[in-house]
């Protein structure tokens, strides 16, 4: 039922589509590998599942459950199932999931950004109009080196009470972010890439990194390269986002900045998050995973269905990409079925349908303008 | 008798003062300084027997410019107190630069320091890892930086009537500029946190909101990720908020915190943390009160004390053109004025600067107006006597 609905309404869709993108999907339907999360993570799954059926996205999902299972080796971990879905589909979409605590386990999170080598984390934080803040003119992409850095998890005490922790970088790495970092920026038509470091107090390592960047940006003459210091964006930051574009910088102010952005824009309930690596792309929310609500059909969707968004750009299906985020800020402007955390009433179902009739009115309407 | 001559003695001082203060009588002298003196220890306030000595360096960028007008108002207000000024400078005239021995030993001796900001290079011209910053902190043990963060009646910004106060360990951590490159291409970066530093720092925060009447401690931190550093510093927080049953203690992850900051600064009381993190929550507070030239700070050690503005900029782009705002350094000065007991000229100054901004007649350009450096401290000493 679901691949015929596939099958026969592209049709509409693909006499405007450009022919790149016939040529890449030969089948027009593609996999893509859902880990629908924990807590409110398979509502807000289900949600996007369903209004991507309503844009009829040529793709189809494959979902997976990530809970650890115990590997050859006695440890626990990623079932392989997972592994291998994402290494043939190499595109996921990944709701929330919780980190046990004190059982043992590594994050999942970060064992999936690991087996993936996901080295670039962007996050495209832009005012979302109708959620009024007190910063509206936002407009910033945080990219983020995800490998390395602070978070390299080496750590010890040398004597007892004096605990050295290692903050590791690399030229590969570093290049490898900055080269993503200025791709990005040529394909979205941004202006400006801008390195944030610390390379005033590591001289050594954040300036590695700066030299890394430098060298990029010296084989991207169309995009402007600036050079940022951590605090000097925090303070410009909060006093006038407007003048930032796209940023690149290494992990902990990765973390701290790409927060600190959402923050700006009414929080992580808001922003999509994209994990770029070598063998596959993860899309995913960035929030909690809200037990306290789950199961209650209270749940904002918006993150993980902006990352699907992402998905899709990254995907190259743009068109569909642009109606889907369309009827999304369409409905959030009005202001009329939104949920809860941003001010509404409107459970998650109703926040769903009202975005999927705004894709079928954009459909009927270029139907009957066409006709 | 004696309470006869204390009572003509200060209707002599009254008196004196009236014409310059308007003070009328000594309730209102007690009500000047807080009415934490009696009127009898009021005296030396207004006359004091000696002259204090401060360390002055003016720092980098337009440092020098902000010393001058500082000293102008100092001379205004007849602060009976004296500069030690010595340059020091890691990007300038590197060779006229004090020697960091002479200026520390100064500050030891007179116990305070008025410092402008220093400017830290990416290249060190001698090669060394640590700036002179750091130079100065390790030798003097200065290890507790203290920022109050509080909105300024008269700027405009987004957020209002913000009040917190952060501490920030600034002798260890990131900035211990311990670095290395194991093979090419692969460099080694050293974060130390010890026990012993952070034992100290957040004993220091909590005696700081019991002394300053605040109510929370908030440790910032990540030890989610860093769990042996900066969990160590966590549990020493937790072990000392214990010994204070009276403040409330919790803690927050440092990218929660700076979200939680730009959407919800009024929930933070002090906030206490390690190095780096200060370094950001720092500029980030500031930008949230109209910038760094309205954020004073301070740095603490066991026996001297440095005032400094809150977040280091040292707007170079300004320099010698006479535009920049000196309310950081007055405010800095103010709360060194405050920290040797002459209150009454700590109070003046800070009134009648509050009172400019207030006013906003004379609003330098970051404030959206278009006084010179100048025009600005010739309006604070003009407030200085009403």
């Amino acid at each position: 039922m679901y691949l015929f609905q596939l099958g026969k309404a592209p049709r509409n869709v693909r006499t405007s589509l450009p022919r790149r993108y016939c040529s890449d999907i030969p089948e027009g339907t593609r996999m893509v590998t859902l880990i629908p999360g924990d807590g409110i993570g398979p509502e807000i799954s289900a949600a996007v599942q369903k209004i991507f059926k309503a844009a009829n996205v040529p793709i189809m999902w494959e979902s997976v459950d990530v809970t650890p299972v115990k590997l050859p080796d006695g440890t626990f971990g990623i079932p392989p199932s997972v592994i291998e879905s994402v290494n043939k589909n190499k595109v996921g979409l990944k709701g929330p999931l919780m980190t046990p605590v004190g059982k043992g386990h590594r994050s999942l999170n970060l064992a999936l950004r690991k087996e993936f080598s996901l080295y670039a984390n962007v996050r495209p934080c832009r005012s979302i109009e109708g959620y009024q803040t007190l910063y509206d003119d936002v407009d910033v992409v945080t990219i983020r080196e995800n490998t390395e850095g602070e978070y390299s998890g080496i750590e010890h005490e040398v004597v007892e009470g004096v605990v050295q922790s290692i903050k590791l970088i690399t030229e590969g790495a570093s290049r490898r972010v900055a080269e993503f970092a200025f791709k990005y920026a040529q394909e979205n038509n941004r202006t400006m890439v801008g390195a944030v470091h610390k390379a005033n107090i590591m001289r050594m390592s954040d300036g590695l990194f700066l030299q890394c960047c430098r060298e990029v940006a010296s084989r991207y003459p169309n995009i402007k390269f600036q050079e940022h210091y951590l605090d000097t964006v925090c303070l410009r930051m909060v006093q006038d986002p407007s003048q930032f574009d796209i940023l690149v910088m290494p992990n902990l102010y990765g973390d701290i900045l790409s927060d600190l952005c959402a923050g700006l824009i009414g929080g992580l309930g808001l922003t999509p998050s994209g994990n770029i690596g070598e063998k596959g792309a993860l899309f995913e929310s960035v929030h909690g995973t809200a037990p306290d609500i789950a199961g209650q059909d209270k749940a904002n969707p918006t993150a993980l269905l902006l990352s699907g968004v992402m998905m899709l750009r990254h995907m190259n299906l743009h068109e569909h990409a642009n109606i889907i985020e369309k009827a999304c800020f369409e409905t959030i402007r009005e202001r009329k079925c939104i949920t809860g955390d941003l001010g509404g009433s409107a459970k998650c179902s109703e926040y769903t349908n009202e975005i999927c009739q705004k894709i079928e009115a954009n459909f009927s309407n270029k139907g009957s303008s066409r006709s | 008798m004696m309470f006869r001559t204390t009572q003509h003695l200060l209707q002599r001082v009254s008196s004196q003062l009236r014409t310059k203060t308007r003070v009328k009588s000594h309730q209102t002298l007690q009500k000047l300084d807080g009415g934490r003196f009696a009127p009898f220890c009021s005296l030396p306030v207004s006359k004091p027997e000696g002259h204090l000595t401060c360390t002055l360096i003016p720092g980098d960028g337009v440092g020098p410019e902000l010393m001058h007008s500082v000293q102008d108002v100092f001379k205004a207000a007849g602060v009976p107190l004296d500069f030690e000024e010595y340059f020091l400078s890691e990007v300038h005239h590197h060779a006229v630069s004090t020697d960091l021995d002479v200026v520390a030993e100064s500050i030891r001796k007179n116990g305070i320091c008025l410092k402008g900001t220093l400017t830290i290079p990416d290249f060190s011209p001698t090669g060394e890892l640590g700036s002179l910053t750091m130079a100065l902190r390790r030798k003097l043990d200065l290890f507790a930086n203290v920022v109050h963060v509080k909105s300024l009646a008269g700027v405009e910004t987004r957020h209002r009537n913000i009040d917190f106060i952060i501490i920030r360990e600034v002798t260890e951590g990131e900035y211990s500029s311990l670095e290395h490159e194991s093979v090419k291409g692969v460099v080694e970066s050293l974060k130390i946190v010890t026990r012993a530093k952070s034992l100290r720092i957040a004993k220091f925060a909590f005696d700081y909101a019991v002394k300053y009447g605040r109510k929370k401690v908030t440790a910032v931190h990540k030890a989610n990720i860093m769990k042996l550093g900066d969990g160590l510093f966590l549990k020493c927080c937790q072990e000392v908020s214990e010994y204070y049953p009276r403040i409330q203690f919790d803690s927050l992850i440092i990218d929660n915190c700076t979200m939680q900051l730009v959407s919800n600064p009024h929930q933070f009381d002090v906030l206490v943390m390690p190095n780096l993190y200060g370094n950001i929550v720092d500029s980030l507070a500031a930008g949230l009160i109209g910038g760094p030239s309205v954020c004073s700070g301070a740095t603490f050690s066991p026996d001297c004390v440095v005032f400094e503005p809150g977040t280091r900029h040292t707007f170079f782009e300004e320099v010698g053109r006479g535009m920049s705002n000196p309310t950081v350094m007055f405010l800095a000065a103010t709360h060194m004025l405050a920290h040797v007991h002459l209150d009454y000229h700590a109070m003046i100054i800070q009134r009648a600067v509050e009172k400019v901004i207030k006013l906003g007649k004379v609003r330098t350009r970051d404030l959206g107006g278009y006084a010179s450096t100048r025009d600005f401290t010739a309006a604070v000493i003009n407030q200085l006597g009403r």
